[in-house]
């Protein structure tokens, strides 16, 4: 059975580990060059491929490797050959999951690991430069490509291509349906659970001159300040709070002559605006009126514990769904 | 040793009964042929002898063993699929590879002499195998793995005349030198009256008649006379379909008994005649008719 | 050696036409005394048909006292059919004159005399063979 997996396995795990192989040769090539640069963007055209690329493969894989596995085999009916090879269906099953969740984690593994040392410059720089506006490895953008996460989605992906593949039974609906599940997942646990998986930290930040960071308004008039943010954390919430310890929906009419609102087009006359430091004195009176930031946040240190946490939580997921799949077995025909 | 017994077995898909209250007996070493209209159910009844269905009502024993039940009641049964289906992208050499891999009685001898003797090149893709030859390969794969038991899903309905001569023939080969025992469904009452001794007839989910073929046919009688009411006819002599136009009749009995009334004509039945009759004669109120061995 | 064929059109199971082969041969000296009938494998193979068929007609013989079957070497033939049934076919062929003329004088036409010694003759077969 471990013969007949791989040869109707061999192209498309070939055809993955081709491409990996080849992106690994150019970040190879262009890693060293990271090392030392004091500037960089985000938008830069290879960090978002990779960040893309992470992404892309575990739905490459639940798409291409777990749908065919199942799905072929039921539209050409050579599971009715298969199975009365006197081998079990469970076998048949286990045989196929066993070698198809290896391979992908393996291939998220390896990614990973490239990735992750490719992009190391750029995240020890956003993590000791919060004025840079980098994207730390904490965001929750970055996060998913970094560290074993990714073999977490990778092992849970390929495993809900099976688990779908078994009940749609139809290759095209069933590569479908994973898909779009898999966009779901991907969006919804960094926005809904990701900031609860372990209490994040709360800080009160006194407001002055030297740690407002920015101020936000518009022709109404000032909006918020935000403080700068810790070093290499992810920042959940950075809002001005009074001393009441409510959230402030706009700034005191005290202070909104620290900075006019931007001229418009008839107001040519208007005199121009202060400089950033005599603005940000201005608002420091926020302090006097007993205004203080509260930043919530997850600090630096907690990047691995997320990342177990959520590994294993993905790892738990695929288990489920695998006995989903063993269960389901027994009705297929 | 049964080759396979059925009690009151019954297979229900959502709100529509494929098989209902079949009992069957069917003893080893012989071939039995199962025919019927189209969705009467004997694809249904094959599927749950290899085991790839699982019953609603009712029991299913193969070869002494429930089907499906593990590898070594799989090794037991083999089963060629309708419209054989094969791995497109595997090599006629690489399916023996996989019979030998995967069944642990597998005769690898007896398969490549077969692949030999039709013809097959070894090294041909499967998926541009004609049809024949792609039937040929699944019955290979079926009989080298050495079962007790095969069951065929019209497997020669594709076949032009020569290539399903070849494989009845190759069949029989294998039930004698093998004592194979052959369940097979099929359409052509012609190849069923040569090879099989056996026969089942499905009509509407329900096993309508089944037992030997001599004896089926020695003791179903068509008669033909003036027209009269059937009440009248002997106790012994069951009905299975009738005819009656303004002045004849013509009815099929089943009896063991002799026919003394002069005024009937009697005539003998083919094994078509009778499948038809037993396929077009209304339901019986009681469950399916009794086991003949 | 001889060959067997089958008549879809005979009336007759294939049993009763392989035993109806064996006879016929034998009376026109195909087969002699010490002959080897097929091997059950070869006619199933030639003919794609059951080999219980085959092994009941061969039984059939057996009972008949025309062939012997030897475990794992074959069936042979022992006897002939001939000589004692030429001589009855005299007597025989003016019996079934007689009942000619007695059919054709009772008003029988040509088919309705092949009708009845058809039917006639293959009840008494069946229940013979039975």
């Amino acid at each position: 059975m471990t013969w007949l997996t791989w040869r109707q396995f061999r192209v498309s795990a070939l055809a993955v580990f081709a491409v990996l192989a080849a992106f690994f040769v150019v970040l190879a090539i262009t890693g060293p060059d990271l090392v030392g640069r004091t500037t960089f963007t985000n938008e830069d055209t290879l960090y978002v491929s990779t960040v893309l690329a992470m992404y892309l493969l575990p739905a490459v894989l639940g798409v291409f490797w777990g749908v065919p596995m199942v799905t072929r085999e039921l539209e050409t009916g050579t599971h009715c050959l298969v199975w009365n090879q006197s081998i079990t269906r469970t076998r048949w099953l286990a045989t196929k999951l066993g070698i198809g969740v290896t391979a992908a984690m393996v291939a998220a593994a390896l990614l990973s690991l490239a990735v992750t040392w490719w992009a190391s410059p750029v995240d020890a720089l956003a993590a000791a430069e919060p004025e840079a506006s980098l994207l730390t490895r904490l965001s929750p953008v970055v996060f998913g490509a970094r560290g074993i996460a990714p073999i977490g989605y990778a092992a849970c992906t390929f495993v809900l291509g099976i688990a779908v593949g078994i009940v749609l039974r139809r290759t095209v609906a069933a590569m479908a349906v994973t898909l779009a599940l898999f966009a779901a997942v991907m969006v919804a646990v960094p926005l809904l659970l990701r900031p609860y998986a372990l209490p994040a930290v709360e800080e009160s930040v006194p407001i002055t001159a030297e740690s407002i960071h920015r101020i936000i308004g518009n022709e109404s008039g000032l909006e918020a300040i935000t403080v700068t943010n810790p070093a290499g954390a992810w920042v959940l919430s950075n809002e001005t709070v009074d001393s009441d310890g409510a959230v402030a929906t706009s700034l005191p009419d005290a202070v909104q002559g620290c900075l006019p609102p931007p001229p418009g087009d008839r107001d040519s006359a208007a005199p121009p605006p202060p400089d950033r430091q005599t603005a940000t004195e201005c608002l420091a009176q926020l302090s006097d009126l007993g205004y203080h930031q509260r930043v919530v946040f997850h600090p630096g240190n907690h990047f691995w514990p997320l990342q177990l946490l959520e590994t294993a939580c993905y790892l738990a997921v695929t288990a489920l769904l695998g006995w989903f799949c063993f269960r389901r077995l027994r009705h297929l025909s | 040793m049964m080759a396979l017994r059925a009690k009151g077995l019954g297979k229900k898909y959502k709100r529509k009964w494929a098989l209902r209250n079949c009992t069957l007996d069917l003893g080893r070493g012989h071939v039995t042929g199962l025919v019927g209209p189209n969705g009467a159910g004997k694809s249904t009844l094959l599927n749950l002898a290899s085991g790839m269905l699982e019953p609603t009502t009712g029991t299913i024993e193969v070869c002494d063993g429930v089907p499906g039940s593990g590898p070594a009641q799989l090794a037991k049964v083999g089963y060629v699929a309708q419209n054989t289906p094969v791995f497109a992208g595997l090599t006629v050499a690489e399916h023996l590879r996989l019979g030998a891999a995967l069944n642990p009685g597998w005769d690898d001898a007896l398969a490549t002499a077969r692949i030999g003797r039709i013809g097959l090149d070894p090294a041909q893709q499967a998926g541009k195998l004609s049809g024949g030859q792609r039937a040929q390969l699944a019955l290979t794969l079926g009989i080298a793995k050495r079962p007790e038991l095969l069951l065929l899903d019209e497997p020669v309905a594709a076949l032009d005349p020569l290539a399903r001569r070849e494989f009845l023939a190759d069949l029989m080969a294998a039930v004698v030198e093998h004592g194979l025992s052959v369940v097979l469904s099929s359409h052509l009452v012609a190849d069923l009256e040569r090879v099989c001794d056996h026969l089942v007839v499905l009509a509407d989910s329900q096993v309508r008649v089944t037992g030997e073929v001599e004896e089926l046919l020695a003791t179903h009688h068509r008669l033909t006379g003036p027209r009269r009411d059937l009440d009248t006819l002997p106790a012994d002599q069951q009905v299975v379909s009738a005819s009656h136009t303004d002045r004849q009749t013509t009815v099929i009995v089943r009896t063991t008994a002799p026919i003394l009334d002069p005024v009937w004509t009697v005539g003998q039945l083919t094994m078509e005649d009778l499948v038809l009759a037993y396929m077009s004669a209304p339901v019986p109120g009681r469950p399916a008719l009794e086991v003949l061995r | 050696m001889i060959e067997f064929h089958l008549d879809g059109r005979s009336g007759l199971s294939p049993y009763q036409q392989l035993v109806q082969q064996v006879r016929h041969a034998l009376r026109l000296g195909l087969l002699r005394e010490g002959d080897q009938l097929p091997k059950v494998k070869d006619v199933v193979t030639d003919l794609a048909i059951n080999p219980n068929t085959v092994l009941k007609a061969y039984r059939e013989l057996e009972h008949e006292g025309l062939v012997a079957a030897r475990p794992g070497v074959g069936t042979f033939v022992i006897a002939t059919l001939g000589g004692t049934t030429l001589a009855a076919l005299g007597p025989l062929r003016t019996d079934l004159r007689r009942w000619l003329t007695k059919a054709r004088k009772a008003g029988l036409d040509d088919e309705s005399i092949e009708a009845l010694f058809l039917t006639t003759f293959r009840t008494a077969t069946s229940e013979k063979l039975a």
